[in-house]
């Protein structure tokens, strides 16, 4: 399984490359034997998507962890898809440089599993999404065949098929060498905690703090459930338990007075929203303590129960209050905790359900709860994933947002760069949902 | 039956226009339904079809049986302001879309070069970005969704009317740069921002490379400014190259990087624009590049910015030229023959250095292509999409030349 305890797959064979040309070598063997197969990083991810059927080959790619490049004139690096988020970091951080894409997983996760599920994280409010920062791939087709796509200034060579490719969730090939762009480190950096005595009000403050034109680095919102589950944890964080909901806002930038000055308007803003208090942190210790409590909420979250369904929904900002008192209903009604710790700034909610998965009718009241939910954010105009990917986890959602025809242009795009369709097969597009495939079935007779 | 005949009667009198100075029919449909139609019939009929906007980028002079344009495809369904998002079909021309988003309190932060009345989808379909692009990133990223309709009259939805959005492939970026090669754009989901509360124009005249200089410590200063272009004199009617600070967000951001750019050019000799003067001064570089035969774009890595420039004086001339270095974007106009254009491109491309064809007369650009030969293993991904998205090849767009 990977981050989402509710799917478990076993494949036949699981391979750990060491380098690229034994990649190369196992793929075109796959190839030559026309044997499907999953590429993997770390296995964080939350939609099933690097899991393997039986008859399928797991070809993990953490072995491939090297930084082959880093370019501190031209702010970009290329590395191997192997190499763990945090660690690319670290190595960007002493020439002055930070790779901006942070999901919560960043300590495990690869850049290779980031770029199939175009990650996002806290601070992709300012800074984007992993697509935002990809300049060029070199990419292992299915057939063993490789090609380059983009260029190092990430002007596209011809359509964007590195665009195309971000966020494909392996269904394309294998991302060996990727070229990321790395943006200067900021000088200052302000992190605000603020506490609301409604998710409501909260949720007003996000839209007045966005409707300012202030573009925080992040924007990030916990209930009182989560807080709650943060506060009695090794991750405590000092958030008021009583709080029915938290913002923790962290504005920053190159320049020093321009962050200071924005920060002192969004706490004005904070307060004439109704917020209860607003603290700042003191020092880097204090803000490090404060976006471990976020960081680390998942994990605190895991001791509510024995297993926890990560949820990932967006909706448009304005919506958040309403959806979120919806979503607080539909675990009233079916008798479940749901705790959200989410990235307000850009309306990318995390629902997350604590249940035991050993009970058989709990877990079939999670799968219908989490579908009320995604049915609630796709009737506000919002979508069923906004950074961990459709998988098989969301497969079932996608005829909602998405007819026939785009899904069957999907398959059919899927098609051009594994025609075979071997790599990570029964992913993100739902066949029986395919143009092609409800025009191919036999008609009812009357 | 004439195509004309065929046309009118499926589409009504109202979508045929007044045909061009090659007489290709043009068709100017009402509505995405009607475009997935028309073009649905195209296929059928083996009409050959070239998709135009206002006629104010591209030349319209592609050779076709038919000219449908996006014009009449000009409503803006939804702005939301409070979610920093709005929908607008592909035929609306920017300075409406403009004008009614800053009634609204929002802003789209892309400014491409063209003339006022430039639509919506020539902006998407071509990813010509604008200064704006060193502050707020490429087309691409101002897209939240599509529509478009396939060469065989598919209507295909891609992304959403959110901020984030992963569910299914990203066929937005395939289109957003395609110039059309994969479908019609019909309807474009647009990311917003908050229409800046501060707005300031700085400009410095100098030798180029004093002011690449320059460019290089106001970036090392932490400004941030919205644009930061470097302007050959003829295009921004100066004396000298001209280098063109924009600073543009809330008054506090603003105020900051004002302060600090007076430091950073080593004692105030940026001449502040007034309101007007800056308006004009941004309208005059975006039309520029749409009144000569030829303008492309580069793209390098930030530090070869100036090698690029050099390269484009010795092979072509440095008369019509803007460029963010700090974004190693590069864009020139004027006039160049096939043979300068494939050179250029063959050096450019021994240094992975892209050459992007945005506008020229057809015989060339049909020669050169937009996009020219691709890298290795790329052709056959390219042609195998053509064919998912225009079965028929309805579509006439010059890609790869000839």
């Amino acid at each position: 399984m990977d981050g989402l305890p509710t799917h478990r797959r076993v494949p036949d064979l699981v391979v750990l490359p060491g380098s690229r040309e034994e990649l190369i070598a196992v793929v075109r063997l796959l190839a030559a034997l026309g044997i499907p197969f999953v590429p993997r990083g770390a296995g964080t991810g939350l939609s099933g998507g690097a899991l393997a059927d039986e008859g399928s080959v797991l070809l993990v790619l953490t072995r491939l962890n090297r930084i082959l490049q880093l370019d501190q004139q031209n702010r970009c690096a290329v590395v191997e898809p192997g190499v763990v988020n945090a660690k690319l970091g670290g190595a960007a951080r002493p020439h002055g440089l930070q790779y901006a894409p942070d999901p919560s997983s960043q300590s495990a996760c690869t850049i290779g599993g980031n770029v199939a599920e175009n990650a996002g994280g806290p601070h992709c409010l300012k800074y984007g999404v992993t697509a935002n920062h990809i300049l060029a791939l070199e990419v292992l087709l299915a057939d063993g065949s490789l090609v380059a796509l983009g260029s190092p200034g990430g002007e596209p060579w011809g359509p964007d098929l590195v665009g195309l490719f971000v966020g494909s969730e392996g269904n394309f090939g294998v991302a060996t060498k990727i070229t990321v762009r790395l943006l200067p480190l900021p000088r200052a950096i302000r992190t605000l905690l603020a506490d609301f005595s409604s998710i409501r009000a909260a949720g007003e403050a996000v839209s007045a703090i966005i409707a300012a034109g202030i573009v925080p680095a992040a924007l990030e919102m916990m209930d009182q459930s989560c807080i709650r589950a943060v506060e009695d944890s090794v991750y405590a964080a000092g958030y008021p338990r009583d709080a029915a909901a938290v913002l923790l806002v962290e504005l920053d930038g190159r320049n020093a007075d321009a962050v200071v000055a924005e920060t002192d308007a969004v706490t004005d803003i904070l307060r004439e929203s109704a917020s209860r208090s607003v603290r700042s942190a003191a020092n880097e210790a204090e803000r490090e303590r404060l976006w471990q409590g976020r960081k680390k909420a998942f994990g605190a979250m895991g001791r509510l129960s024995r297993d926890l369904v990560v949820q990932d929904a967006v909706v448009p900002r304005s919506a958040l209050p309403q959806i979120l008192e919806t979503i607080s209903t539909i675990a009233k009604n079916y008798g479940l905790v749901v705790s959200n710790v989410f990235h307000a700034g850009d309306g990318n909610l995390h629902p997350n359900i604590s249940f035991d998965a050993t009970d058989p009718a709990v877990k079939q009241r999670v799968e219908a709860a989490s579908g009320e939910i995604m049915a609630t954010c796709i009737a506000a105009g919002g979508t069923i994933t906004g950074e961990h990917g459709v998988g098989i986890d969301k497969l079932r959602y996608m005829p909602l947002i998405f007819d026939a025809e785009s899904l069957g242009a999907m398959h059919a795009v899927r098609k051009v760069f594994d025609p075979q369709e071997r790599v990570n097969p029964g992913k993100v597009v739902p066949l029986h949902a395919c143009r092609e495939w409800i025009s191919a079935r036999p008609r009812a007779v009357a | 039956m004439t195509i004309l005949d065929k046309v009118t009667a499926l589409l009504g009198e109202g979508a045929v226009l007044e045909a061009g100075t090659d007489r290709v029919p043009r068709v100017a449909p009402g509505s995405p339904d009607a475009v997935a139609l028309l073009l649905g019939t195209a296929h059928q009929e083996g009409w050959r079809v070239r998709i135009e906007g206002a006629g104010t980028w591209l030349q319209s002079d592609a050779p076709a049986d038919l000219a449908l344009t996006t014009r009449r495809l000009d409503r803006i369904p939804a702005i939301e302001p409070s979610d920093l998002m709005a929908t607008a079909e592909a035929g609306i021309g920017l300075d409406q879309l403009r004008q009614q988003l800053a009634d609204r309190g929002a802003w789209l932060a892309i400014d491409p070069p063209g003339l006022a009345g430039r639509t919506l989808g020539s902006v998407v379909a071509t990813a010509t970005a604008g200064p704006l692009r060193h502050g707020f990133g490429p087309i691409k990223d101002h897209l939240l969704g599509v529509t478009f309709v396939t060469g065989d009259g598919r209507m295909v939805q891609s992304g959403g009317r959110v901020m984030k959005n992963v569910a299914g492939y990203d066929l937005t970026r395939l289109q957003a740069g395609g110039f059309g090669a994969f479908g019609a754009i019909v309807l474009v989901h647009l990311r917003l921002r908050a229409l800046p509360r501060a707005d300031v124009t700085y400009v410095l005249e100098g030798a180029r490379e004093d002011l690449t200089q320059v460019g290089e410590d106001i970036a090392g200063a932490g400004l941030t400014p919205a644009a930061l272009e470097l302007v050959s004199p003829a295009l921004a009617r100066r004396e000298r190259w001209v280098l063109a600070v924009r600073l543009a967000g809330s008054p506090a951001l603003v105020a900051a990087d004002d302060a600090g750019l007076g430091a950073a050019s080593g004692g105030g000799r940026f001449t502040p624009l007034r309101a007007e003067e800056a308006h004009a001064f941004w309208m005059r570089l975006a039309e520029g590049f749409a009144v000569r035969p030829v303008t492309f774009r580069i793209g390098g890595v930030p530090a070869a910015s100036d090698e690029l420039l050099d390269l484009l004086q010795h092979q072509l001339g440095d008369e019509w030229i803007s460029a963010s270095p700090a974004a190693g974007a590069i864009r020139w106009t004027g006039d160049a023959s096939v043979d300068r254009l494939q050179r250029l491109r063959r050096t450019l491309a021994g240094l992975e250095v892209p050459l992007t064809l945005e506008r020229a007369p057809w015989p060339l650009r049909g020669a050169v292509g937009h996009f020219g030969a691709y890298r290795e293993g790329v052709g056959p991904l390219v042609a195998g999409l053509r064919r998912t998205f225009d079965p028929g090849g309805a579509l006439v767009v010059a890609t790869e030349g000839t």
